[in-house]
């Protein structure tokens, strides 16, 4: 037997516990992914006008399109579902791997400020540019998240102690206030502008139809693989720089490659529906406890998670105040800000 | 007679005596020649300039209609508002960094101005709103706010760190509010309300100016009385009550005299953001003492709030950006440097 240090396949020196967990995982996964497969239908069936699962099924079966309810499930809430998939997947990877390449509980896209930036740019793009269409926006929303997650990183790592979570996420809220504080002056200066934004800037599922889906998906999927790609070196680096290192471990192609991961799933995803914050926070510490620390099961258990949560919290701000709507953005916030609070009181402070 | 203790002096009169600080009394004057500048010059400019002597004889009645109107009833009120909003976020921010005992304990970075602000535009989406009752939506959503903060930061004592992070929390859930208020409103409500959410100081009245004013005449003689407080609970909490202060409910009176005065602030024009926080550290650096200088933070807050007002209205003339754009972009710059420079000297 050859008992290796890398501490992805270390678990095989206790083969009896890793069964265990191994058991206890998949069937974590098994009833996270039945979770998501629920969502569905209920985001198909749930909303101004209910409709039975019959009439739902038939609607992606047999499409009629003289029915109204077939139109409303194929024309409005079909899109909208698919569009909610992409994005909280794309949202609640993203948080795990920032939290991991920071090392930092709090990180998230909405508290990094990497939302606001993101934000910024698109506003930039529709009033400078005269850009409408996301094809278009969503290059701007990636640019404007590079920049920022390099920015606040940077930031935050200065000094001696590195990145730690108060001084990222104090650097991300500084950067969110001056960045959405340039965001409003724009929509000031521009009234088609801020009508334009003000639905998008909410972060709302709401009226996207499958084009956005479609422009964005390429982006997510390609982010969603190069993070299953460095989950395996994400967790060498959990131990630290120089012990991943030692391990042989690429530490700067694994933050590198992260980096470009967490900048095309955020930035797609604010391109598709606005800055949405919270879920990156709320999903990977719900998966860590039950799942543990390996980035491996993390990963999909994020992308799943993140795509089930979103869609559940859209679902529920379309019954929650009818007839009008709870933006998802505002559903994700109203749950993900205690959910934030609670994390506070529970981690050790350092003194600031 | 007088007795010289460092710069201070105290003043006695039979039984009766004050500590005079000579280099705070220096700076306060320093300040307000400063504001009456900038204030007097913000009058002048816009899309009817006026010259200093028609200025100064519309602001005592005597300037013709037209000067006397365009002074009187659109741009001196909206200087007025400046320079006590200013004033009034200025003190508020002291007090908290002081009790806080962090710079960034201030009502805008923990959240209490988000609180205030959801007040304030429920108020407007819910009940139209006059300014008074806009002023009542804004105190009680700041006062709510700020509790919650604290008693959720309270954890066998008050962390100044989990303080913050605390009311980053609460804030972002506070704006989540906002934002839900403001896709209720039609256009025309919301971009009224976008303006006032950013801070503006545009469009000002008189009635704002009373708002403010009467928050700053009532409360501020009562921050003075309380600094003496204050500068024993920063020796800390033990020592202060050694010292004799009741310290929990010292602490309580000043929070609630801070969130007050801030609350009406936002209730005038906005959540400001920046103002609070960056008034207190200038004014300790200028009065060059470790105390709280509840005052000279009033004064640097009101110049901050005057000189970015101004600049605000003339960098894009005649387009008039709100003056919170103008504060953010002041701020959010001090705020990094703050955050990388606690970094290298290991403080944070």
């Amino acid at each position: 037997m050859t008992a290796t240090l890398d501490p992805a396949t270390a678990p095989s020196v206790v083969p009896v516990a890793a069964r265990r967990g191994i058991a206890r995982r998949t069937i974590g996964m098994v009833l996270l992914i039945a979770t998501t497969v629920i969502a569905v239908p209920l985001s198909l069936a749930v909303g101004a006008k209910p409709i039975p699962l019959g009439p739902v099924v038939e609607a992606l079966l047999s499409y009629d399109p003289t029915d109204t309810d077939h139109l409303v499930v194929r024309e409005l809430r079909l899109p909208r579902t698919i569009v909610g998939l992409f994005v909280g997947s794309a949202l609640g990877v993203a948080g795990a791997l920032m939290q991991a390449v920071t090392r930092n509980p709090l990180a998230d896209p909405g508290i990094l400020g990497v939302n606001a930036g993101a934000s910024f740019a698109v506003v930039i793009g529709i009033w400078a540019f005269g850009t409408t269409s996301v094809d278009d926006l969503v290059w701007f929303a990636l640019v404007g998240a590079a920049i920022t997650s390099v920015v606040v990183y940077a930031l935050g790592s200065i000094g001696r102690a590195g990145a730690t979570p108060v001084r990222l996420a104090l650097a991300g809220a500084a950067l969110s206030a001056l960045l959405f504080a340039l965001t409003r002056a724009v929509t000031l200066l521009d009234t088609a502008t801020l009508d334009q934004f003000r639905f998008w800037a909410v972060g709302s599922l709401s009226g996207r139809d499958a084009d956005i889906a479609w422009s964005v998906a390429p982006f997510i999927v390609v982010g969603l693989v190069m993070a299953v790609g460095v989950s395996r070196s994400l967790n060498a680096i959990g131990l630290g720089d120089d012990a991943a290192a030692a391990l042989g471990v690429k530490v700067h192609l694994t933050r590198g490659v992260s980096g470009i991961a967490i900048m095309l799933l955020c930035g797609a995803a604010v391109a598709a529906v606005g800055p949405i914050g919270f879920v990156g926070l709320v999903l990977p510490h719900a998966a860590r406890a039950l799942f543990g620390p390996d980035q491996r099961w993390l990963v999909p258990a994020c992308a799943f998670g993140g795509a089930a949560f979103l869609l559940l919290c859209d679902t529920a701000g379309r019954v929650i105040a009818r007839p009008s709507e709870v933006q998802v953005g505002i559903m994700t916030a109203a749950i993900g800000g205690p959910a934030f609070v609670i994390l506070v009181r529970r981690m050790r402070m350092v003194r600031l | 007679m007088t007795a010289v203790v460092g710069t201070a002096r105290v003043v006695r009169a039979g039984s009766f005596s004050v500590r005079v600080d000579v280099r705070s009394v220096t700076v306060c004057s320093l300040l307000l020649v400063g504001i009456l500048v900038v204030a007097t010059w913000s009058i002048m400019v816009g899309d009817f300039p006026l010259s200093v002597r028609q200025v100064l004889s519309a602001v005592f009645g005597d300037g013709g209609d037209d000067a006397e109107f365009i002074v009187q009833t659109l741009r001196l009120p909206r200087a007025l508002t400046a320079i006590l909003v200013g004033a009034a976020l200025g003190m508020s921010g002291a007090v908290f960094q002081s009790i806080a005992r962090n710079p960034l304990g201030s009502p805008d970075i923990v959240g209490f101005q988000q609180g205030a602000a959801f007040g304030a535009v429920l108020v407007i989406v819910y009940w139209g709103g006059s300014s008074l009752a806009v002023a009542g939506g804004a105190v009680a959503g700041g006062v709510v706010t700020a509790l919650l903060v604290y008693v959720l930061a309270w954890k066998r004592g008050l962390s100044s760190s989990r303080l913050v992070l605390v009311g980053i929390g609460i804030g972002f859930t506070a704006a989540a509010g906002v934002d839900y208020l403001i896709t209720r409103a039609d256009i025309y409500d919301v971009q009224r309300a976008a303006v006032w959410l950013t801070g503006s100081l545009n469009g000002r009245s008189w009635d704002h100016v009373r708002t403010v004013g009467l928050a700053l005449l009532v409360l501020a003689p009562l921050v003075i009385i309380g600094q003496r407080s204050l500068d024993r609970l920063d020796l800390g909490d033990d020592t202060a009550a050694a010292l004799g202060v009741r310290v929990n409910r010292a602490k309580l009176g000043l929070i609630v005299l801070a969130v007050g005065l801030s609350a009406l602030a936002v209730a005038a024009a906005g959540p400001i953001a920046f103002i609070a926080f960056v008034a207190g550290p200038i004014a300790r650096r200028m009065v060059n003492s470790p105390n709280a200088c509840v005052v000279p933070a009033a004064f640097v807050g009101a110049f901050v709030l005057t000189a970015a007002d101004l600049v605000a209205r003339r960098v894009l003339a005649p387009t008039e950006l709100p003056v919170g754009v103008m504060t953010a972009i002041i701020g959010a710059p001090y705020l990094l440097w703050l955050l990388t420079r606690r970094a290298r000297t290991g403080a944070l």
